[in-house]
């Protein structure tokens, strides 16, 4: 009995390292390719470079596209969190039947292609250039709308793992206010979730483009195609130093969920709600 | 011990539920309800699950609004105050401790809302924390804890904040047996110790039987009956109480002349004033008891057991009169002389005996 135990122990481990050398390859070989690309010398023979990574630097529109971008990505995750987070708290506790209306909603963005959603906007902008700002980072309100169903599939996962009732009337009962509520006791316990959340936040606007091109704002994504029509080099540097940026992001994210404490049920249940947002392959 | 020198200071405040209204909907929870109890009392709340008295105990702690009444603590009027004003020490009936913060810090929680200093509040979370005999758990997460232990620790934070009342919300119902007997015990006693004015609700009878100075059968979102734990037990003051605190057996009989004819058997009645007729006699199982020795005879008491449940120290018996099953609690050595299959017959002792209407419905209510 032990020795089968141990022979399906040792397949599972070998299981495991095959899939995470051959995912390893699939993820980490464009990277090594587009890296390889940025550093070739000019010429035959020509020996490697870092002469694209240090021309980064050297075309300011592209430098402004990625502050805008790495703003945009901040305004965006806390703007979202800042909103979501007390409204789903709050629709647990008191509005607990408007739940499935609020979580259509939220979903609904998925299923609206990016280019239909510039239609949408296009208006709207072109009015708040006018009257308020047509600076680029009032794309955070577009983009607070895109990122709107991963943020709400995170931290609907997350709020599901505690019980938020008990929990808030136990502080309340204590002579907690509701602001005390949520800094104190709800998001301490979903911390994982928030990070998640911010995490696919900062990514999916880093990585946007669609949008911005259409509305005429220049951010990272943009930069880098206009940078591609001149210089291939440098605009393939740019994007393999936004994938590492979102890499090491999430590295250091996962580092610091991890030292949290979250029970299996809140891991379980938010492997299980990326698998189904993601399987869909909405965007 | 400190803590509970302090808290004393402040325990034992009258609470009064006046008048108090809740509906949901076309549900009505609470109807009309009343209820006082006395400073440094213990009273529990009984009932089935709708009856009403989480609801009591949640608008008294300010976590629902009435739709009409009044809550008054320690002479002030509190009902339109939020629950974070009303100064009530709470434990639920689930796990409730907040997860990220390890035990002193879930019971130092409320003194930080009421700012008391980091070095103060600690000394009182652990003092807290030894009254209730959990000080070696003090930097435990609830994780890292027993059931049973996380309720203490509950019970200790509701404690910590010296509240002018204890609401205790089924606080014992998600945990085994034999912890769930102890950690009654203990909040009895922390409770006398400490003398604070305490709600307990539950649906357990046993457990409303054994903590409580006084209990409250509700039903259909009103008192049924409220008085001492073995008033309400020996005299219930209807057949809902009768048959919902402890078991009943339900004996078809004829009521005359102030006393119920059961199977031959004169009984008195709780209620001599009851209609003369057919009636249903409530008559509880250790008021039942039996003979198996001699020329028992036929007659309309004489039976068969058919089963007997081992409960310790008494057993109870269920006897087939042929029409009707009975259930007799005895003395586990009496009822080992009576296996199944013996002709036994039964007697039944002359308590006082409540009338409930007959399943024909020709007997009084």
């Amino acid at each position: 009995m032990a020795a089968v135990s141990r022979s399906r122990r040792a397949k599972l481990q070998v299981f495991r390292v095959v899939t995470f050398v051959v995912l390893g390859i699939f993820f980490l070989g464009p990277i090594w390719s587009m890296f390889e690309f940025s550093t070739r010398g000019v010429g035959e023979n020509a020996a490697r470079t870092l002469d694209s990574w240090k021309a980064i630097g050297t075309y300011p529109d592209l430098v402004a596209g990625i502050i805008a971008s790495l703003e945009l990505a901040a305004i965006t995750s806390i703007g979202i969190l800042v909103v979501l987070v007390p409204t789903m708290v709050w629709v647990r506790l008191r509005l607990p039947k408007l739940r499935r209306a609020i979580e259509s909603i939220s979903l609904l963005p998925l299923t609206i292609p990016a280019i239909v959603l510039v239609v949408g906007f296009s208006p709207m902008y072109r009015w708040m250039g006018i009257n308020l700002s047509d600076s680029i980072l009032t794309l955070s309100f577009a983009y607070a709308i895109l990122v709107l169903p991963y943020a709400y599939r995170s931290l609907d996962a997350g709020l599901a793992a505690i019980d938020v009732k008990t929990l808030s009337e136990a502080a309340r009962s204590l002579g907690a206010g509701w602001f005390t509520v949520m800094w104190r006791v709800i998001v301490p316990n979903i911390s994982s979730a928030l990070l998640n959340a911010g995490l696919l936040s900062v990514a999916l606007v880093l990585g946007e483009y669609t949008i911005a091109n259409n509305l005429l704002y220049p951010n990272l994504q943009v930069e880098i195609v206009t940078v591609a029509r001149s210089n291939a080099g440098v605009s393939i540097a740019v994007a393999v130093a936004s994938l590492l940026f979102a890499f090491v992001l999430l590295v250091a994210l996962s580092f610091v969920g991890g030292r949290r404490r979250q029970s299996p049920k809140a891991t379980e249940r938010l492997v299980q709600t990326y698998a189904r947002d993601f399987s869909g392959g909405t965007r | 011990m400190t803590a509970t020198v302090e808290t004393a200071a402040r325990a034992g405040v009258e609470v009064r539920l006046e008048n108090l209204q809740r509906r949901y909907g076309a549900v009505t929870a609470l109807n009309d309800f009343s209820l006082t109890l006395a400073p440094g009392e213990l009273v529990a709340l009984l009932g089935p699950s709708g009856c009403g008295k989480t609801t009591a105990l949640r608008l008294l702690a300010g976590l629902e609004e009435a739709d009409g009444g009044r809550v008054v603590i320690g002479g002030q009027d509190v009902t339109g105050l939020p629950a974070n004003k009303r100064d009530v020490g709470m434990v639920f009936q689930s796990y409730s401790l907040f997860p990220h913060m390890v035990a002193w810090e879930n019971v130092a929680f409320g003194l930080q809302m009421r700012k008391v200093g980091p070095a103060e509040r600690k000394r009182r979370a652990l003092e807290v924390l030894d009254l209730v005999g959990l000080a070696p758990v003090a930097y435990r997460y609830a994780v890292q804890m027993s059931g049973g232990q996380q309720q203490r620790v509950a019970l200790a934070r509701a404690l910590a904040i010296q509240p002018k009342v204890l609401l205790l919300d089924e606080p014992l119902s998600a945990l085994d047996a034999k912890v769930r007997s102890r950690l009654r015990d203990e909040i009895r006693r922390v409770q006398l110790e400490v003398g604070i004015t305490t709600l307990f609700v539950t649906h357990d009878q046993e457990e409303a039987l054994a903590i409580a100075d006084r209990v409250g059968v509700m039903n259909a979102g009103h008192i049924e009956q409220l008085g001492p734990p073995t008033e309400v037990y020996t005299r219930p003051a209807s057949p809902f109480v009768a048959e919902f605190v402890g078991l009943t057996n339900r004996l078809p009989g004829t009521v005359s002349r102030g006393e119920v004819d059961v199977r031959g058997a004169r009984l008195p009645l709780v209620h001599s004033d009851a209609a003369e007729g057919n009636a249903v006699a409530l008559v509880r199982p250790e008021a039942v008891a039996m003979t198996s020795e001699g020329d028992i005879g036929d007659g309309p008491l004489v039976g068969t057991v058919i089963a007997v449940a081992f409960l310790g120290a008494t057993s109870r018996v269920t006897v087939d009169l042929g029409d009707i099953t009975v259930l007799a609690q005895l003395p586990t050595s009496e009822a080992a002389a009576n296996p199944a299959g013996t002709r036994v017959k039964l007697v039944l002792r002359k308590d006082p005996v409540l009338i409930a209407r007959d399943e024909t419905g020709t007997a009084d209510a």
